[in-house]
C-alpha cells in the first residue's frame, strides 16, 4: 500500500492507503474533514472542490497517493479557526447557499478564481464556476456572493 | 463509486516509467487521471498497477525552440494556455484549451494524457492535427517522432505502440501570415465537442497559401483532417466566398457519429458551420 504524506490546512499527515482510495474520502473518512462533499459519480459537480498546491481541482476524480507531498486547502481550512472568509461572508450575507451541498465547492473555486484575479467581471465569474452545479440557488446569488467578496458591489455587506 | 482495487507507483524518470511498464503487463500510466479514474470508478478500467508520471520534471515543460515549441506531455491543459509562448503563436490552442471541461479538469488533465486516451470527442486531437504537430514517444525500444496525423489512428486508438509513452509534442512555429482557430459545439454537461473545427491557415498577400482544416466530435473514428476542405481553400482570396464555399464540402463522405446529442444530419451541418467560424477567425475577416 503506497504511504502518503499530507500537508492538510497546514497539519502534516503520514497515512498508509489503499492505491485506490479517493483524495475526497482520505479527507472526509480518514482525516474526518467532511466539509468536502461528494454530489455525483461523474467528475461533473465541483462539490468536492479543493486546493492541492494552490490550484482547485475535483478530490472525487484524483487518487488521495496522487496527492502525496502536496499540501491541500480544505474549505475548513480556509480561514483561521472562529472568522469567516470574505467568500464565507459574502455567501452569507448575499444569500449566495440554501441547501449548502454545493457551497464548500462553490467558495475554494471562488477562491481559486479571486487569488489569480481579484475583481473577476460577472461573465468571469460564471466561466470560473462552469465545473461546480448548484440545484437550489439558480446561480445569481453566488455570482453576487462573488463579486460582494470581491468589493464589488454597492451594497456589499460592511 | 469507488475503484477496484490497484497498486500505485510515481515514477521519477521517464526510463523508470518506460521500465515498470514492461514488467507490468496489466499496468496504466497515470497522467492527470481525468479520463482514467473517472473511468476506473465506472469499473470500465481497471488495471492492476498506476504509475504515476505527473510529477515526471522531465515531462513537465514549455520550450519555444527555433522551428518548434516542444510541449512536454504532463503539462496541463492550465499549463499550456497559461503559456506566454503559445499565446503568441497558437491562438487555436489557447482557444481549444479554454474550453476543455472546467478550470478544475484544466489543473489536473494533460496533453499527454488526452491525446493517448484520443476521446473521438476531446479537443487536443484536432488542434494538433490543424497545427501539424508532431508526437514523440519513447518504449524500451527507443524513441519514435510520430506525426499527428499517423498518431490518430481511429475510436480510442493511437499508434502508440504497447509499453511506450508519449514523452513531448512539438508544433512547428508559424511562419509569416499564420493563424489559427478553434470553434465547438459542446456538450453542455462535460463540454466534450459535439462538434469541434480546427483551422491553421497561411495567408500570403491575402491569399491563402496554406490551410489545415480538422474535426473532432464530428466522426466516432475520431479526429481528422478534411483534405477537401483544406484544398478548396488553396490559392484562393481569404474572403468569406471562399471560406463559404469551401465548407459546403465538410465532412464529406466521412462516417459521422449518431448520438442523443447530435443526429448525423444536425452533425453534418454544425460541421460547416464550426468551420465557418473557425476560418473567419482564423482569417481575420
Ligand atoms: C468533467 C470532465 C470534463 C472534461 N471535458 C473535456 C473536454 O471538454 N474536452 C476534452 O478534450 N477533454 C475533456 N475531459 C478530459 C480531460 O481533458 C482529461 O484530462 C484528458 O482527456 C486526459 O488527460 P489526463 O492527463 O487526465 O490522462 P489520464 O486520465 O491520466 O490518462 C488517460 C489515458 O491516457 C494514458 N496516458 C496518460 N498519459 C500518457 C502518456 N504520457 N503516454 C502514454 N499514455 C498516457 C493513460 O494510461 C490512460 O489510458 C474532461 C474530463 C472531465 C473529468
Ligand atoms: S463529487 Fe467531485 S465532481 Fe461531483
Ligand atoms: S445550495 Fe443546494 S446545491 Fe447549491
Amino acid at each position: 500500500m503506497p504511504k502518503i504524506s499530507v500537508t492538510v490546512n497546514g497539519t502534516s499527515y503520514s497515512h498508509e492507503v489503499e492505491g485506490r482510495l479517493l483524495l475526497v474520502h482520505y479527507l472526509r473518512d480518514v482525516l474526518g474533514l467532511t466539509g468536502t462533499h461528494v454530489g455525483c459519480d461523474t467528475s461533473s459537480c465541483g462539490a468536492c472542490t479543493i486546493h492541492l498546491d494552490g490550484k482547485s481541482v475535483k478530490s472525487c476524480s484524483l487518487l488521495a497517493a496522487q496527492a502525496d507531498g502536496s499540501s491541500i486547502t480544505t474549505i475548513e481550512g480556509l480561514a483561521p479557526e472562529g472568522e469567516l472568509h470574505p467568500l464565507q461572508v459574502g455567501f452569507k450575507e448575499e444569500h449566495g447557499l440554501q441547501c449548502g451541498f454545493c457551497t464548500p465547492g462553490m467558495i475554494m473555486c471562488a477562491a481559486d478564481l479571486l487569488e489569480h484575479n481579484s475583481t473577476p467581471s460577472e461573465q468571469e465569474i460564471r466561466e470560473a464556476l462552469e465545473g461546480n452545479i448548484c440545484r437550489c440557488t439558480g446561480y445569481h446569488n453566488i455570482v453576487r456572493a462573488i463579486q460582494s467578496a470581491s468589493g464589488q458591489l454597492e451594497t456589499a455587506a460592511p | 463509486m469507488i475503484p477496484q482495487a490497484v497498486d500505485y507507483k510515481r515514477a521519477g524518470s521517464v526510463s523508470e516509467a518506460i521500465s515498470l511498464l514492461a514488467e507490468n503487463p496489466d499496468a496504466k500510466i497515470l497522467a492527470g487521471g481525468h479520463s482514467l479514474i473517472p473511468a476506473m470508478k465506472l469499473r470500465l478500467n481497471s488495471p492492476s498497477l498506476l504509475i504515476d508520471i505527473a510529477r515526471i520534471a522531465e515531462l513537465r515543460f514549455i520550450t519555444a525552440g527555433d522551428g518548434a515549441v516542444a510541449i512536454g506531455a504532463a503539462s496541463t491543459h492550465n499549463d499550456i494556455i497559461s503559456n506566454a509562448d503559445i499565446q503568441s503563436r497558437f491562438l487555436a490552442m489557447v482557444e481549444a484549451g479554454e474550453l476543455i471541461g472546467d478550470t478544475q479538469v484544466r489543473n489536473m488533465g494533460t496533453l499527454g494524457g488526452s491525446i493517448a486516451h484520443a476521446d473521438p470527442s476531446a479537443d487536443w486531437p484536432g488542434v494538433l492535427l490543424a497545427l501539424n504537430a508532431t508526437v514523440k514517444v519513447e518504449g524500451a525500444g527507443g524513441t519514435r517522432e510520430i506525426a499527428a496525423a499517423d498518431f490518430f489512428t481511429g475510436f480510442f486508438s493511437t499508434a502508440l505502440e504497447e509499453g511506450e509513452i508519449v514523452t513531448e509534442i512539438h508544433i512547428p512555429n508559424p511562419v509569416a501570415g499564420a493563424n489559427s482557430s478553434y470553434q465547438k459545439f459542446l456538450q453542455p454537461a462535460s463540454r466534450f465537442a459535439i462538434v469541434g473545427c480546427a483551422v491553421a491557415v497561411v495567408i500570403t498577400d491575402g491569399v491563402i497559401s496554406e490551410a489545415k482544416v480538422a474535426f473532432n466530435g464530428v466522426s466516432g473514428e475520431g479526429a481528422f483532417l478534411d483534405e477537401a476542405v483544406s484544398t478548396a481553400l488553396l490559392g484562393k482570396a481569404a474572403t468569406l466566398e471562399t471560406i463559404e464555399a469551401a465548407v459546403a464540402g465538410a465532412a464529406e463522405g466521412i462516417d459521422i457519429n449518431e448520438d442523443h446529442y447530435a443526429s448525423k444530419v444536425y452533425r453534418k451541418h454544425l460541421a460547416k458551420v464550426y468551420a465557418k467560424r473557425a476560418l473567419v477567425a482564423a482569417c481575420e475577416l
